[in-house]
């Protein structure tokens, strides 16, 4: 995959180039909500809530004709190393509102106007990929809250590193890999039945056919998250929900 | 054709087919039935639904819920059930006359109801309580147990109550909503109490009525039969997923 | 389950009616806590972190570390600063938006509880001073709110201060490098102390309250105490909600606390200290 060499040859943690981190998931972790998940990726932790439908206030915000999904995303103060002041910022409201998107792809509300659903994302343990670990857990809690969905939603980080097409990029080749062409780095989530884009962010340089041999990438990449988020919906026996 | 009790997510295949047809929580996409929503699937006469086994409670026609007086409105009162909107039960749907200056003496803030479902719109939720066994609630306790294991615990037409009772000498009611109304003396309560919270924890598990009756033994009760106090105000089965244990 | 804030008659009666018979829904006594379960390591960014759960209630508290220039008026003292985050991610009453009135009564109450007991040596937090100290942060998220946030926010605090280790600090740079060294904060081990709050329910005084029963009770008093060569000492205190307390309702509270400092003292100072 890595075409004509570069200087990215090896990764830190001998993952191949095309290697998800391990993942985990749980459904279930918040007694009190309508359906909760959490998804790990590497270091990455995400954990996700749903409340809802319910009414939503103030009431010039109700829309009569169907029901409104609310996303809001936050890192925890103590998920990186440098500390994050608590409450919003700039960085979060806007990945709250392309992960609303995300998520809005595949979720209907028509059957539930005037009201609301409320999906909270926090990382508890950031290792670079958090908006997708995010997009991972809020996908498998909206089904565990009983959500209509079409289908369900899967999301990764996908990039290149020098000359070399990655998958699932962690914090060093992310953030800290600054040589030669640098690092690029795409979040995408794909939709589980009709494989289409849902999140779609870049931020680096590459060639036209080297992203879209990265958007292939993602869809491997999001067969094998899928099957994580199954099985942790699948495993829900016992569960308190 | 696979097996047709089995979880689905959203936007997996259940079957394919024309000659099926998709029902509530499901959808068709070319020859495809595909789930719309997460629970278990349920093909009976090529008939494809998804029964939900998680999340929050929808209201039916029909249904029988249990909720509290939020608030009084010139015309009826408002119950908090636990849904997205509260359900409004307007003065004409209670058993006898009331003038509407004295809504608050028949039903107050705070006080508990059993009511039925009467219609379900997009706006909200009606519910009556002109019928027998619906009306205001006193004593005892409400336990919330979320909608989804009402069916087991309620069991095969109403087994699993029963022999609760039998064991615990309390009253049980089983709102559609996920509550439960336990009366009784405060040991048959606690002890009620606990064998519906095994009977949720272990809802999916396989020969749960044989392990109830363990349990209820394990707390060092016996069954009887109950027939004395079958009397009491039942949950109405008719809208209730039946167990199929 | 969707926004709850009435408590039906019915119910509040039935818990005042087991309470007066000694008795709760969950089949504690009045003076009973929860299972207290701790479970370390929730983000390895921080340099010490813990998730506390009181029964189905739920806290991450995490602990960083920061450099910062001293106060004028304490030039040689390391800054310490507990912040608490009551998201509506952990419950269906929390509002959104900027931290509630509850949130930074919670981290108020909290802070007062660990800087008034001294259990944080701040002279030992300075690097050069009038320049350079170490700065503490406390952080507690709500995960589940089933009642009793305070202690669970409490204890969770000491459990991470306790297990928190000095990242390196880069004196070239001024700058730290988050490698974490074998050296733990500077803490007075002797003074540790933590909150126990107490709910008058009817006329019966009840420890580690659940959600309704917490929405039913006329006051709360959250006591921190600490030790006094074996005997508890009272280190900070907040009254709660608008009922009052009487000389025989603080009697019993006081009796009460100082019992449950014996039983947990020992327990939570091992979770803290090893």
């Amino acid at each position: 995959m890595a075409g004509d060499k570069g200087i990215y040859t090896k990764r830190d943690d001998g993952r191949k180039f095309d290697e998800i981190r391990e993942m985990s998931a749980e459904v279930g972790i918040v007694d009190s909500a309508d359906g909760s998940a959490s998804f790990n990726t590497g270091h990455t932790k995400a954990i996700a809530v749903v409340r809802g439908p319910r009414t939503l206030h103030p009431q010039h915000m109700q829309n009569p004709r169907k029901g409104i999904l609310r996303v809001s995303y936050g890192m925890m103060p103590f998920s990186v190393t440098d500390r994050i002041r608590p409450g919003p910022n700039r960085r979060s409201e806007e990945i709250s509102k392309v992960t609303e998107w995300a998520l809005n792809s595949v979720v209907d509300l028509s059957e539930y106007p005037n009201t609301v659903v409320d999906v909270f994302i926090q990382i508890p343990q950031a290792d670079a990929g958090t908006r997708v670990a995010g997009i991972n857990a809020a996908a498998i809690a909206l089904a565990h809250a009983g959500i209509p969905m079409k289908e369900m939603v899967s999301a990764i980080g996908v990039g290149k590193i020098d000359k070399t097409l990655v998958v699932d990029l962690d914090k060093y080749e992310d953030s800290d890999f600054h040589d030669a062409e640098g690092s690029t780095d795409i979040p995408v989530a794909i939709t589980s039945r009709t494989k289409n884009i849902s999140l779609l962010q870049l931020d680096g340089k590459i060639s036209v056919p080297e992203f879209k041999e990265c958007v292939k990438n993602a869809k491997v990449a999001c067969e094998e998250i899928l099957k994580v988020q199954m099985q942790a919906l699948k495993n829900i026996d016992g569960g308190n929900n | 054709m696979k097996n047709t009790r089995q979880i689905v997510i959203p936007g997996e295949e259940i079957v394919s087919g024309n000659e099926f047809l998709p029902g509530e929580g499901a959808y068709r996409d070319g020859e495809a039935v595909v789930a719309e929503r997460f629970g278990i699937a349920n093909i009976s006469e090529k008939h494809v639904r998804v029964v939900p086994v998680s999340g929050a409670y929808y209201p039916r026609r029909g249904n029988t819920i249990i909720g509290t007086i939020v608030d009084i409105t010139f015309n009826g009162w408002l119950i908090d059930f636990g849904g997205a909107q509260n359900a409004f039960l307007p003065v004409s749907e209670v058993p006898r006359y009331i003038n509407r200056n004295e809504l608050r003496d028949f039903l107050d803030f705070g006080e508990t109801v059993i009511v039925k479902v009467w219609d379900v719109k997009s706006r909200g939720t009606d519910a009556s309580m002109k019928m027998r066994g619906f009306g205001k609630i006193e004593g005892g306790l409400i336990l919330n147990v979320g909608p989804n294991k009402v069916p087991r615990i309620i069991g095969k037409e109403g087994s699993m109550v029963k022999m609760i009772k039998g064991a615990t000498g309390c009253s049980i009611t089983v709102g559609q909503n996920g509550k439960v109304w336990i009366k009784g003396t405060i040991e048959g309560e606690l002890a009620t109490k606990k064998i519906i919270e095994f009977i949720v924890e272990n809802a999916t598990i396989a020969g749960l009525t044989e392990k109830v009756e363990k349990f209820i033994t394990g707390l060092g009760m016996k069954i009887e039969e109950v027939e004395a106090i079958a009397e009491d105000t039942d949950v109405e089965e008719e809208n209730t997923e039946g167990d199929k244990e | 389950m969707a926004s709850e804030k009435v408590i039906p008659t019915l119910q509040k009666n039935r818990i005042l009616e087991y309470l007066s018979e000694g008795k709760r829904f969950d089949s504690r006594t009045p003076e009973q806590y929860r299972d207290l379960k701790v479970e370390m390591g929730v983000s390895k960014n921080a340099e010490s972190s813990v998730k506390i759960s009181l029964g189905k209630t739920q806290v991450l508290v995490g602990v960083k570390l920061g450099l910062a220039t001293p106060y004028p008026d304490s030039p040689a003292e390391g800054t310490f600063m507990v912040s608490a985050e009551m998201h509506p991610m952990a419950s269906p009453n929390y509002e959104m938006g900027r931290p509630g009135i509850n949130a930074i009564e919670l981290s108020r109450v909290t802070d007062r509880g660990i800087r008034e007991s001294g259990l944080i040596d701040v002279k030992k937090l300075c690097i050069r001073e009038g320049e350079k100290v170490w700065q503490v942060f406390v952080d507690i998220v709500a995960l589940n709110d089933d009642g009793n946030m305070f202690d669970a926010a409490s204890i969770g605090a000491l459990i991470a201060l306790g297990n928190a280790k000095l990242p390196k600090y880069n004196e070239a740079e001024d700058k730290i490098e988050f490698e974490l060294t074998d050296t733990p904060l500077p803490l007075d081990k002797d003074v540790l102390s933590f909150s126990m709050t107490f709910h008058k329910i009817g006329d019966k005084i009840v420890a580690d309250v659940g959600l309704e029963e917490e929405a039913i009770s006329d006051f709360r008093l959250t006591i921190a105490m600490g030790d006094n060569g074996g005997e508890p000492r009272i280190t900070a205190m907040q009254k709660g909600k608008a009922g009052v307390i009487t000389d025989s309702d603080m009697e019993t509270i006081l009796n009460l606390a100082s019992d449950t400092w014996k039983e947990k003292f020992p327990q939570i100072k091992k979770y803290a200290f090893g």
